[in-house]
């Protein structure tokens, strides 16, 4: 499984989005982000955007307010994985027009199913913004 | 809990803004009463028989796990029942809870959602088919993928990209959980590869990735439709991913890398992403290794990002570089400028990186030059990092039994400078160098003792209590060698200084048993008891010592103690242990009473007896001697295997007959154990050191001891190890030393000539040879050896795949034999679940046929396109397609 989990985390460290790709029970979540915000916040913009957590990486990029955490097994590609963020946040922009995060609270099913589109089973299955876009808005016009 | 929702609640609900708003207003603290309050609303709206309640109560509650870390696995129910909603938002909503919150292997529920996925898989809207297909990879069992896998094998082949897509990437979950599966659905994914549509080609992709990941070997006759990707496609993320799949088939199949090796060398030139560039770079240095220009040009790439401000980039950089110093150390000499300068990064991830590569490039050539710099770093390093520093530098210079270090008198006074380092918290592992360093290396022992001394009398060192452990080795080190010591009695008193109290007990027991080691030896050089023994010992030191241990010798063998300088010590001894005697911890009060007792002995030696005690003067000065052998024996290092490699004797059961223990010691009451037993004795390796004098005395009480412990034996035999000669029990011990040491001592010898004569040739200017460094040769510390599991699933899988791409008959690997038994078991399972399953039977059979139909035809195809690869191949190479060769 390439990607483990996808995070967002205000300043604060509050969790705003959190989807697993691998069933962990409260506990372990509330314990795993807590770990994670503590090591990732912390770190200033001059150091690097990954960091080793347990047994495997975490790619996290911070925009305005709110860090995208995206948790990945060794073998991934960092580089990618910071693209996919970006991609991620460029779409929310797209939809929501410069997101924030209080969008994604308000909207937090949308922004699940905007992941949904682009990631299943920790596989990267969409990366054309347009065809994610399309399909939200033909969810949202289906129901 | 019986309370029915009433219409108030329905009305007056509050929608899940209203829970977000009203959780943005809490005062802080005051969140947890808020949602417990909500989560008692939830519980009473979502029991509401109106879709809309329901879902607006699901909705918040899922919020609120997601978030907030709410049980929601009771809520599991009402998750399925609003699933089987006509309105696809509420759909969505029932869908998406379950997935955030079921549990694969434990929530009951799930099978009852099996009927309402089967539906919605088959359904005429898309949403609802790719809802379907999002829930069932999220919360895929084994019994849904086995009932499911029909329906997904439909939508492989759907018209609909974007159904198509996720069906792609659900599959893989199915293929985990029901390894079957893969025989209904392999070829169709297979044929995927070969789709244009992005989206597809992405998920595909992926999916083998992950396959690959598991048992590569299996995918290997796919390498042609991989291949075609690499070489056409032009979306950076499939590229990557193509690109991650050769990286785990071209170490399998060495013409593989010859073919693969430029596409993905023009990739790197020519791409504009970084991402890109850096997989081509990892894949070359991981499994084109042996591809020189390959990897030149992937080093140059590492160059690029090294020198970029991007701490991406440089902490990538160095990850490359690990990787490649693996096989072409080169490649880091060539860039240790900029990877010493990242030693000094803002960022302590990228600091680690470098001081892992610097650590690679240690050789005893340059180990003082390197711990130098690296510790002068740490000085300016904050705590955390200054103890990665010392850590990384400890298991570099001890790796395979201190390798790379050369000059041992240098290796010791560097862990003593380490001690003192004001950050460090590696005091555990000094502590055992020292103390093994002591053991292995003989030559490093003077040294080695005067680090130690620096350490004990310095009595600012013991206010630290991260340095406990090394001052107790380094108590150890000047106990177990005081005769290499200048000045004992200095020793004695740092041992004794008042500041000890503040050390842990378990180390303050090592300080007081070492204070009885030099109380030992002091008396014996004021008895003059063996000087032959100890004179001889030292001798055999200078000669390998080349000067450095004449000092000594001479010093410590002219130390004379007069009676009063012995008395003043005997008494400061005395002073400051007594008071332990009666100490709360165990092991310092026994060592302060056996250091009392031995100073009552020497009292009756040393001012003789008022009158007519003759006799028992006679045997304490035996009795001195005794200890004083016992102490001046050489301890080795003992193999960690030595206790197994005791035979356990027939007949000996552990764990019965103990009721008979009552019998003995209830009978045993007059045995008593002799006034003087003997200490269990090293073999000895060198036994002309000794004097008559003392092995006379020996053998005496060993004598005694003997025929006490034969009269046990024959009393309680059943409790001994067997053993042929039991006359000679004694000497029958099993040497904690392997007897084979002495060859190994013999090898090491060699190899140093050997390499003494290779090392003037290299360098003319290093006049010391290394030490020898004892080494046990069974292995040492590899005494589990790792044995590599698979993974059940994968195994399964690849099984399966071996058999849909390659026919029955020419599977590849050994090991497929098993796979076939335990496929040919699951295939039994599935005819039987096929049994009771005809309603979805008669669904499929339609395009299973279909399927068959291709298989059939493709089958003949590819086995004569293995054919003409040519029949004399071995099996192995069976699996490798025609386009390679």
């Amino acid at each position: 499984m390439g990607i483990r989990f996808v995070l967002m985390v205000n300043k604060q460290g509050q969790t705003r989005l959190a989807q697993y790709y691998e069933y962990l029970n409260v506990e372990e979540r509330r314990a795993l982000e807590g770990e994670i915000v503590r090591k990732c916040l912390t770190r200033t913009q001059q150091q690097c955007s990954f960091v080793e957590h347990r047994n495997y990486k975490v790619v996290y990029r911070r925009y305005a307010s709110l860090f995208f955490l995206v948790g990945v097994d060794n073998e991934e590609n960092e580089l990618a994985i910071l693209e996919f963020i970006h991609l991620l946040v460029e779409t929310m922009d797209r939809h929501f027009g410069n997101v924030c995060e209080l969008d994604i609270m308000f909207h937090l099913e949308k922004a699940h199913f905007m992941l949904e589109e682009m990631v299943m089973n920790g596989c990267i299955i969409e990366t054309s913004k347009t065809n994610i876009l399309s399909q939200i808005q033909l969810m949202e016009r289906a129901s | 809990m019986a309370v029915v929702p009433s219409l108030m609640d329905s009305l007056f609900q509050r929608s899940i803004d209203d829970v977000i708003k009203g959780l943005r207003l809490c005062p802080p603290g005051t969140e947890s009463i808020f949602i417990s309050k909500s989560l008692d609303e939830i519980r009473r709206e979502i029991k509401s028989t109106d879709p809309q309640t329901k879902a607006t109560a699901l909705h918040k509650l899922t919020y609120l796990h997601s978030l907030h870390s709410a049980e929601m696995s009771w809520a599991a129910f009402h998750s399925v029942e609003l699933s089987s909603s006509a309105a696809h938002s509420y759909k969505r909503v029932a869908f998406l809870s379950a997935s955030l919150s079921f549990n694969p292997s434990t929530t009951q529920v799930i099978l009852l959602l099996t009927h309402q996925l089967r539906k919605d898989l088959s359904s005429a809207n898309p949403h609802d088919v790719s809802l379907a297909l999002s829930t069932l990879s999220a919360i895929c069992n084994p019994d849904l993928a086995r009932d499911l896998t029909p329906d997904v094998f439909a939508l492989l082949a759907s018209g609909k990209p974007f159904v198509r897509k996720k069906a792609i990437a659900a599959v893989l979950r199915v293929f985990e959980q029901y390894p079957d599966a893969v025989r209904v659905c392999f070829k169709r994914v297979v044929e995927n590869l070969e789709s244009d549509d992005m989206g597809i080609l992405s998920a595909v992709v992926g999916l083998f990735c992950e396959l690959t990941e598991k048992e590569p070997r299996s995918y290997l006759p796919l390498a042609p439709e991989f291949y075609k990707i690499l070489v056409d496609c032009r979306n950076n993320w499939v590229l990557i991913k193509v690109i991650k799949i050769f990286a785990k088939l071209a170490p399998l199949e060495p013409r593989l890398g010859k073919r693969v090796v430029e596409p993905i060398c023009d990739h790197m030139a020519r791409t504009g992403a970084k991402s890109l560039a850096f997989e081509c770079v990892r894949m070359i240095v991981t499994s084109l290794s042996e591809y020189d220009s390959a990897v030149k040009l992937a080093v140059a790439k590492l160059r690029e990002f090294l020198l970029e401000d991007d701490p991406n980039l440089k902490y990538l950089g160095l990850q490359g570089l690990t990787i490649v110093s693996k096989t072409n150390m080169w490649a880091v000499l060539e860039n240790k400028e900029l990877v010493v300068k990242a030693l000094s990064d803002v960022d302590v991830n990228i600091k680690v990186e470098a001081l892992r590569l610097v650590m690679c490039m240690v050789s005893e050539d340059n180990v003082m030059e390197i711990s130098r710099i690296l510790i002068s770093q740490a000085l300016k390093s904050d705590p955390e990092f200054c103890n990665e520093i010392l850590g990384h530098v400890l298991l570099t210079c001890s790796r395979n039994f201190y390798e790379v270090v050369f000059d041992f008198d240098w290796y010791v006074s560097f862990l003593g400078e380490m001690a003192r380092i004001p950050h460090c918290r590696k005091g555990n592992e000094i502590e055992n160098q020292l103390v093994d360093i002591g053991m292995r290396v003989k030559d490093a022992r003077v040294q080695l003792v005067h680090i130690a001394r620096e350490l004990v009398i310095d009595p600012a060192l013991l206010g630290n209590s991260f340095i406990h452990g090394v001052l107790g080795a380094a108590a150890w080190v000047s106990g177990e060698y005081i005769e290499l010591s200048r000045n004992p009695f200095e020793i004695m008193e740092a041992l004794l200084q008042p500041r000890t109290s503040l050390l842990t007990p378990s180390v303050r027991a090592v300080y007081i048993q070492s204070a009885f080691k030099v109380l030992t030896f002091c008396l014996s050089l004021y008895l003059k008891l063996s000087v032959d023994t100890v004179a001889s010992q030292l001798l055999s030191d200078t000669e390998l010592d080349n000067g450095n241990g004449n000092v000594v010798v001479a010093s410590s063998s002219m130390h004379r103690f007069t009676k009063e300088s012995f008395v003043n010590l005997m008494n400061l001894v005395e002073t400051n242990l007594g008071p332990l005697a009666g100490s709360n911890e165990v092991e310092v009060q026994e060592r302060a009473s056996n250091v009392l007792g031995l100073i009552k002995l020497i009292k009756l030696i040393v001012f003789g007896s008022e009158g007519d005690n003759v006799k028992g003067e006679v045997e304490a000065s035996e009795m001195v001697k005794l200890i004083f052998d016992a102490f001046s024996e050489d301890l080795g290092p003992v193999s960690v295997n030595a206790q197994e490699r005791v035979p356990i004797p027939d007949g000996l059961v552990l764990k019965e007959n103990l009721g008979d223990l009552d019998d003995i010691c209830g009978g045993d009451t007059e045995f008593s154990l002799p006034s003087s037993f003997s200490i269990v004795k090293l073999q000895k390796m060198d036994a002309a050191g000794t004097s008559d004098c003392t092995s006379k005395e020996e053998s005496e009480t060993l004598t005694e001891s003997t025929s006490l412990l034969a009269e046990h034996r024959k009393r309680h035999g059943l409790y001994y190890l067997s053993s042929e000669n039991a006359g000679t029990v004694s000497n029958d011990y099993p040497p904690a030393i392997d007897p084979k040491d002495k060859d190994a001592d013999e090898a090491e010898d060699l190899a140093r000539l050997t390499e003494e004569s290779l090392v003037i040739k290299k360098k003319p200017n290093q006049a010391r040879i290394r030490p020898v460094v004892v080494k046990l040769d069974d292995g040492e510390g590899f005494n589990v050896s790792a044995k590599k599991r698979e993974v059940e699933g994968g195994d399964l899988i690849s099984g399966a795949v071996q058999e849909v791409l390659l026919g029955n008959e020419a599977t590849a690997t050994s090991s497929s034999s098993r796979k076939r038994e335990s496929s040919k078991k699951s295939r039994e399972r599935n005819k039987q679940q096929h049994g009771h399953g005809k309603e979805r039977k008669s669904q499929s059979t339609g395009k299973d046929k279909e399927h068959d139909g291709q298989g059939q035809r493709e089958k003949p195809k590819r086995k004569s396109r293995q054919r003409g690869d040519g029949g004399a191949l071995p099996a192995q190479s069976s699996v490798i397609p025609d386009f390679l060769l």
